[in-house]
């Protein structure tokens, strides 16, 4: 459903900021929710307590380790659960877990962006860090922003001009439709296919109590309540593993979508198994998944580089055939940056013109391979056709990859590489979504136990299924009456 | 040429359920009304199913009694068995039906309408309606303008030069009798080119051989109204001297009855009630359907309207739901004083010799005689989308469509449509705002935005699924949500609302007293609520978080409830206190969790209904839309965002982008 003052969050800097960044709070409960999670320094600087404005430092602190059998979703109870507590600056006395130290920068409506109460949280203990506080103030009753609904929210209660309307508009349509996009396409298909399973499940299970409401002298629920709940907890089992795989980063890989691209013989591989050799972690590879890329997550000097590779491109060396394979094209246009190797030892030829051709326009770093052997291609044979920075390597004695790395880690920091955040927000997203769908599933089972009728159920359960849906992108839009005429025989 | 001409507030076409519903609202807000019949005879007709209520339609019934409509006072008339089915649920799907009397139904609604001042009945066939291109200025809109907003005048006159408005005359009949209005309402049902069909026979008439109205679908197109084909369907009716009862399991009524208006008490209307019977259908049954299935005329493809999912006929169930060994069929009879026995869960159009031994193969019913044959009827029917929400022609100021004319299906949903549509007729002669209830006030409110907002395939029938604010919407609190409503538009008097007032102000009172008032742990409480098998209490609770336990109810806490003798001297409290009120209090505090729940929903809901989207704005202007959500919105033209949200093929970026729009303007 769509909301208008809720309250709402997203992480405001980019995600190429190198982990200093401000995540931003805004909506009718903008300031208590930030003060569920903020413990300030001085007694007294509680956000509520501040003046529009001003700002206070203190620590964001996981408040629920301690009593964590509040409903996630029941906004009122963290609420009031923070009212009550006069004397919590203590925080070892509290035995809360810190997360971040930080400022915390109080707006007031109306005044600000928005026009509605703005908390915004300087953190600076990087990504993996602002990636929890963000989730930390979710799960205290703000949800994550729509695209572009800051920017939204700002024009519609007045704050911005006419002539910035137009331009709030274009990022709506574009973003949404990328969000999309990125969603479908990033989920990996044996998530897919489990998220689509549980739905089934609880929509039939909602059409049978429906049908049996509508037609009772058709359909009877004698201990329907039993067989429901039984069926529900192996589902919260379910949701709960693939909010352990949302959690584990492994629903959809985040990091800087990297292609390694080259003619036969260039030297791709070894180039590949020189970056994965390095010392710093690779994450894991998911093998067992219905996709055929392969993906390997690295992670060098602290950035994040998700080395997408087709099967194609990995295994055989006839890349500039296979470039006109779809999945080879779509894994370059998907990428955020590629790494051209070039054979310096031979002549540049018709398949290196081809792929310069086609990355003209892209963030490319071009990796001169070979330098241990003679040279008979210049830099500048190189530059005249791709005026992209060129690095000498050698992969086979693993020469060159320190300026490599000193290359990649400056293009980072100075903001000229980014990596798509609409990957790392949709996964948040699905972990929130998820959240709730259990939350919901949690719900039907306490009226299943309380011996509430079967019509309570179908509430909750229909809550359930509209979250589940949110993550495969799809909507509700008349499924139940659907299903009910489909599987069961209605009416007289 | 006929020089018949008369003029009225208001024509009313069709007298069945949307009709009767329409006329009697128009006439008594004071419109002077006609409506038009094919038949006297036919007044408020049930040419299928013998009841009145049932699922989520009980709920419309007591919503349209609750508006100050005919139907729920008609049926508690003319009943002859009640039942409250889902009592063992929750209370937001408890719903009332009642088998009536057909003939009674009809002879009493008839006489309620021939005895209401402003409303004349004739019986003729409408042939044609009559619409005029009106001037700019002369549109209804502008009747609210006043000297000092001049400017807007203008403005608005340009709009309608633009956009050139049309607006209803009135309506010629067959005979060429004219009559004039303001304000027509098509309540035509499925009379509008009927062919009714079983096997190789094509009638083509209504329903019960009543003649069909072969001539206004052309002038509706004329006017630019498409139409297109629905089908449905009704089964035999059998003599009831043929049929075996013993073979078959009695269905009574219930010993409590409900009645349908709230103005009615149990005691007004208690009687003897008749039984219907539960048999079932077998594998000989569905070997008989199976083997003639060429013959029907639905598999044929001599039928080509949709019919409806939810109303099956046991051709389309043996063949669908092939798995199903035995489906049920219900015999109900069809009125106190007569023997045709309705034989529901078995309409068909199979052919009449093949009825015979499909029929016959049913337990109890092995040597029936039929009185009429099943058979399907094909009708015209307009797109709801058309239509606005008060169920006015988007494009013929005047015009009204109600009821199966509007792709709808089930007395309870067209007379809801039709009362609906009577009075926002009125109210718009009258010059005053109109009535639109929203999908968190009632069914009918759902019902209406459903109609008018999506797309329908097959005729719509109510369902509680439907509606997601169900909790909220219940048949026992129709009056509470509703009431207010129907007296300030003058369809519940002062007296009736006189009561209603002094019920919702004890409900309110009991339940804030009962809720403040706390009881202690102490031993005479614990004794107490041991004996009803209740979890003794560790601190003290209210009555109220008592009531809210399962075991415990309003009257079962009495003995803890000290304040109740003194309150009971009270004369407020001994005139009002009735069941009803009792029951309410109990609802209101044993489900308040979720009660609460909904209301929330029900808040966010309304920021977005109140967002009312300009008539004249132009969705081709808005290029950052896409382009399914430019033709759908620019199709439906919906009033308000809510309205827009729910339109399949509009996303919420979409919504989004629009509103900005709206801002921008």
């Amino acid at each position: 459903m769509i909301k208008l003052s809720d309250t709402i969050t997203a992480i405001a800097t980019g995600m190429n900021q190198g982990g200093i960044g401000v995540i931003r709070v805004s909506g009718e409960n903008a300031i208590a929710v930030a003060d569920s999670i903020f413990v300030p320094k001085k007694k007294g600087k509680e956000i509520r307590n501040l003046d529009s404005y001003t700002a206070a430092y203190g620590n964001i602190v996981d408040k629920r380790k301690l009593n964590s059998n509040h409903s996630v979703l029941d906004e009122s109870v963290n609420v009031q659960n923070y009212d009550n507590r006069e004397n919590d600056i203590n925080i070892e006395e509290n035995n809360f877990e810190i997360i971040d130290e930080v400022i915390v920068l109080v707006m007031k409506a109306p005044s600000t962006y928005t026009k509605e109460d703005v908390v915004e949280i300087d953190c600076h203990g990087g990504m993996q860090v602002m990636k929890q506080i963000l989730h930390l103030i979710i799960q205290n009753g703000a949800r994550l922003a729509e695209p572009g609904e800051f920017t939204k929210r700002a024009f519609l209660n007045g704050r911005i001009d006419l002539s910035q309307a137009e331009s709030v508009m274009d990022l709506i349509s574009a973003k949404s439709d990328l969000a999309a996009k990125t969603a479908l396409s990033q989920l990996k298909g044996n998530l897919r296919d489990k998220i689509m399973e549980i739905r089934e499940e609880i929509i039939h299970n909602i059409a049978y109590i429906e049908s049996a409401l509508d037609d009772p002298e058709h359909y009877d629920l004698d201990g329907f309540g039993d067989t429901l709940d039984t069926l529900l907890s192996q589902k919260e089992q379910e949701i709960n593993h693939l909010i352990q795989t949302a959690e584990d980063g492994q629903m959809m890989k985040e990091g800087i979508r990297t292609v390694i691209l080259g003619k036969p013989n260039a030297g791709k591989s070894s180039v590949l198994n020189v970056l994965m050799g390095k010392e710093r972690a690779i994450v894991t590879d998911i093998a067992g998944t219905t996709r055929d890329t392969l993906e390997e997550f690295i992670s060098i000097n602290g950035i994040p580089l998700n080395i997408v590779d087709t099967a194609g491109i990995r295994d055989t060396e006839d890349i500039v055939e296979k470039i006109g394979v779809d999945k080879s094209i779509e894994a370059m246009q998907n990428a955020d940056l590629i790494l051209f190797v070039v054979d310096s030892s031979t002549p540049l030829d018709e398949n290196d013109y081809q792929i310069m051709e086609q990355i003209q326009d892209r963030q490319v770093i071009i990796l001169q391979n070979k330098s241990d052997l003679q040279q008979v291609v210049s830099k500048e044979d190189i530059t005249s056709h791709l005026d992209k920075m060129i690095i000498d390597i050698s992969a086979k004695e693993q020469t060159g990859f320190d300026t490599f790395y000193q290359e990649l880690n400056d293009m980072f920091f100075h903001g000229n590489l980014s990596y798509n955040d609409e990957i790392y927000i949709t996964n948040m997203r699905h972990k929130e979504a998820l959240m709730e769908a259990l939350s919901s599933i949690k719900m039907v089972r306490e009226s299943i136990a309380a011996g509430m009728p079967e019509d309570f159920l179908s509430i909750d359960l229909m809550a359930a299924y509209e979250r589940l849906g949110y993550i495969i992108g799809e909507s509700v839009e008349d499924d139940l009456v659907e299903t009910i005429f489909r599987e069961f025989c209605m009416g007289k | 040429m006929n020089t018949i001409q008369e003029t009225y507030d208001a024509v009313v076409v069709g007298a069945g359920h949307a009709g009767c519903e329409a006329a009697l609202a128009l006439a008594r807000m004071g419109m002077e009304t006609i409506i038009f019949t094919v038949s006297m005879d036919s007044v408020a007709m049930m040419p299928c199913n013998p009841n009145i209520g049932g699922s989520s339609k009980g709920h419309l019934v007591r919503e349209i009694d609750a508006l100050g409509g005919e139907m729920g006072k008609n049926i508690d008339k003319t009943y002859i068995q009640s039942k409250m089915l889902n009592r063992s649920k929750g209370p937001a799907v408890h719903s009332l039906r009642a088998q009536a009397d057909k003939i009674e139904y009809t002879k009493n609604m008839r006489m309620v309408m021939e005895n209401t001042e402003h409303l004349t009945l004739r019986q003729a066939e409408v042939a044609e309606i009559i619409v005029e291109d009106v001037e700019a200025n002369n549109v209804a809109d502008t009747d609210n303008l006043t000297t000092d907003n001049i400017e807007k005048n203008t403005v608005i006159q340009k709009d309608c030069l633009d956009n050139k408005k049309k607006a209803i005359r009135g309506v010629r009949t067959k005979s060429g009798a004219t009559y004039y209005a303001k304000t027509v309402i098509l309540c035509n049902g499925v009379y509008l080119n009927a062919r009714c069909i079983y096997g190789d026979v094509v009638n083509h008439t209504g329903p019960n051989g009543l003649s069909a109205a072969t001539y206004l679908t052309d002038s509706l197109v004329t006017n630019g109204i498409p139409v297109r084909r629905f089908k449905t369907g009704t089964p035999a009716r059998i003599d009831k001297r043929s049929i075996d009862f013993s073979k078959m399991e009695e269905q009574k009524g219930d010993d409590t009855i409900v009645p349908f208006s709230f103005t009615n008490t149990e005691e007004d209307i208690k009687r003897e009630q008749i039984s219907c019977w539960l048999t079932y259908t077998n594998e000989e049954t569905h070997e008989i359907i199976r083997s003639n299935i060429d013959r029907s005329p639905l598999f044929s493809g001599a039928i080509e309207g949709t019919g409806p999912r939810y109303c099956p006929s046991i051709e389309d169930k043996v063949m669908k739901f092939a798995d199903k060994n035995r489906h049920q069929v219900f015999v109900e009879p069809e009125g106190e004083f007569t023997n045709e026995m309705y034989i529901g869960g078995m309409s068909s159009s199979l052919p009449e010799d093949v009825q015979y031994a499909m029929y016959r193969s049913v337990p109890g019913l092995e040597n029936a005689r039929i009185v009429r044959n099943a058979y399907a009827i094909e009708y015209d029917c307009i797109s709801a989308l058309l239509l606005k929400p008060t169920l006015e022609f988007k494009e013929i100021e005047g015009l009204y469509s109600a009821g199966q004319m509007n792709g709808s299906s089930g007395y309870e949903e067209a007379a809801a449509q039709g009362l609906m549509a009577g009075i926002n007729a009125a109210l718009k002669m009258q010059g005053k705002e109109p009535v639109v209830l929203d999908r968190s006030q009632a069914y009918i409110g759902v019902l209406i935005d459903d109609l008018v907002t999506k797309e329908t395939r097959e005729p719509y029938r109510m369902m509680t699924s439907r509606a997601e604010y169900r909790l909220l919407l219940r048949q026992d609190n129709a009056d509470l949500r509703l009431t207010d409503i129907g007296h300030e538009i003058g369809l519940i008097d002062d007296e009736r609302y006189g009561k209603f007032c002094k019920k919702r102000e004890l409900i309110n009172k009991e339940v804030t007293r009962l809720s403040e008032t706390m009881v202690g742990a102490n031993k005479n409480v614990q004794t107490f609520l041991e004996e009803n098998e209740s979890t003794t209490l560790k601190t003290a609770a209210s009555l109220g978080d008592l009531i809210k336990r399962p075991e415990l109810s309003y009257e079962l806490i009495a003995p803890l409830d000290e304040e109740r003798v003194s309150l009971m001297e009270d004369i407020f409290y001994q005139e009002n206190l009735s069941k009803e009120v009792i029951e309410q209090i109990d609802i209101e505090l044993k489900y308040d969790g979720y009660i609460k729940r909904q209301r929330s929903q029900v808040e966010h809901f309304k920021k977005l209904e109140k967002k009312r989207i300009p008539t004249d704005i132009n969705y081709e202007d808005i290029h950052n839309l896409r382009k399914e959500a430019r033709q759908k919105l620019s199709e439906i033209r919906p009033e308000n965002i809510g309205q827009a949200s729910r339109i399949s093929g509009v996303s919420p970026a979409d919504i989004s982008v629009l509103m900005i729009y709206m801002n921008m303007r």
